[in-house]
């Protein structure tokens, strides 16, 4: 049987992509967000995943206007790097698991939830990020990401996005797909975006540490209440694209204490950065006991 | 029965809902095709014959030859398709974000470095944040930001 071991969250910003693309990461605005990562690298090679369910959001490169799922689960056997108007970033290819993602689609859409099934598309920085962050500087050409990863997009583009609620009930169906699946493998589960950041109007900038903390204990310690939150909270609290966030609950929903009465997950990696361009960054590694 | 929007009395912020989506579909459908080196050279090359070719309205092109990000937020603009017109200027996501606050690129980053923006006093329209319309060092007046870009 497969199972989740553990949930990995952190924002996802293009310009960290950037950084480490253009070997910038040791300067001095660069090099204390990069430190947060350096327990989680380890972490990674210490306790691999046999496949990653990485959820992000699509930042209007495979979706556009023609086409906004909201939910959407990649089947596909590879996944190119997108070019966002920069040209594709050098990063290697990611190859999906397309046996795994078609068995949590077929499952997850019979516990009501409209998935919607991409067999091509290219990612972006949204997906790419989260990886580099995790796993290093890699060789485009001759280096790999150390395993097969599962695309899950979420809209968080065009409102009305899904509540939190609705997200941590999906997290909690991926989690019942995953563990019906007759192959026995470790699963990590990864709610990427989000932390307090506005990208738009007079606004731009807006940075809500308080606020942002609370989010993570409670993410923590009380999910299930923190799903019930509305999103007008994330806006007037974290900015318009604040919202990101409730990708972090699906990740969450996925653990296994939620459905059992058991304590909540051990927390391994907890760490806060302001800035990274933008946006306050936040990272949390959480294992299941 | 009306929809619920309970986002409009957020200053300084033009939600993307399914009414401003309709509104910059065109607007949006030229950002993304920015994705491919080919269309970027011809935009570079001629933006307004390039800008020509969608069906966007004139106030959105003049919007976009003007790198007026609020302005194209007004008309139906999203940020993450907008964001595709500063790469091909080869612009930050920071620039581009400084560039709507009315701020200069220094001050804007100096505010990030520093900690951010502030929510105190920019959670609600008429409070005295430093996001507020009456607040704001605009070099022109954005009176639509907060508010559904009806004036548009």
């Amino acid at each position: 049987m497969a199972r989740i071991t553990a949930s990995v969250y952190t924002s996802h910003v293009p310009a960290i992509g950037a950084a480490m693309d253009l070997g910038k990461t040791q300067e001095p605005y660069w090099q204390p967000l990069f430190a947060g990562y350096d327990f989680s690298r380890q972490w990674m090679k210490d306790h691999p995943p046999d496949v990653i369910f990485l959820v992000y959001n699509d930042h209007a490169t495979a979706f556009s206007l023609d086409c906004i799922p909201t939910f959407a689960i990649g089947t596909a056997a590879e996944y190119l790097p997108a070019d966002e108007g920069w040209g594709p970033r050098p990063v290697p290819k990611v190859v999906g698991h397309p046996e795994l993602a078609a068995h949590i689609a077929h499952s997850v859409i019979q516990q009501d939830f409209d998935l919607t099934i991409v067999n091509k598309m290219d990612v972006d920085h949204g997906l790419t990020v989260p990886l580099s962050l995790l796993c290093g500087e890699q060789d485009p050409v001759h280096g790999a990401w150390p395993c097969p990863v599962i695309p899950f997009a979420v809209n968080v583009v065009q409102y009305p996005v899904p509540s939190g609620q609705r997200c941590f009930q999906l997290g909690r169906a991926i989690r019942r797909a995953i563990e019906r699946f007759d192959q026995d493998i470790n699963v990590h589960i990864w709610g990427t975006g989000g932390m307090s950041h506005q990208l738009q109007g007079a606004r731009a900038g807006l940075i809500n540490k308080a606020w942002d903390q609370r989010f993570m204990d409670l993410l923590i310690a009380n999910p299930s209440g923190l799903a019930q939150m509305p999103h007008i909270d994330y806006v007037r609290e974290a900015g318009s694209e604040g919202i990101e966030l409730v990708m972090w609950l699906i990740a969450r929903g996925a653990m296994s204490d939620v459905d059992a009465p058991a304590d909540p997950p051990q927390v391994v990696h907890r760490f806060y950065h302001v800035p990274a361009s933008n946006t306050a960054v936040g990272h949390l590694i959480l294992e299941n006991r | 029965m009306a929809l619920d929007k309970p986002y409009l009395d957020v200053p300084g912020t033009i939600i993307f809902d399914t009414e401003q989506s309709r509104k910059g579909y065109w607007l949006n459908q030229f950002c993304m095709s920015l994705m491919q080196a080919e269309n970027r050279q011809r935009f570079k090359a001629d933006e307004r014959a390039y800008l020509d070719g969608w069906a966007m309205s004139e106030e959105q092109k003049q919007a976009v030859l003007e790198r007026d990000l609020n302005w194209c937020l007004r008309t139906g603009g999203n940020i993450y398709f907008l964001a595709k017109i500063g790469a091909t200027d080869g612009k930050s996501f920071q620039q581009m974000a400084g560039s709507m606050t009315g701020m200069s690129e220094e001050a804007y980053r100096a505010m990030m470095v520093a900690g951010g923006r502030s929510a105190e006093g920019n959670r609600y329209v008429g409070e005295e944040g430093d996001a507020q319309d009456h607040r704001q060092p605009q070099a022109k007046p954005v009176g639509a930001a907060g508010i559904s870009g009806e004036k548009d």
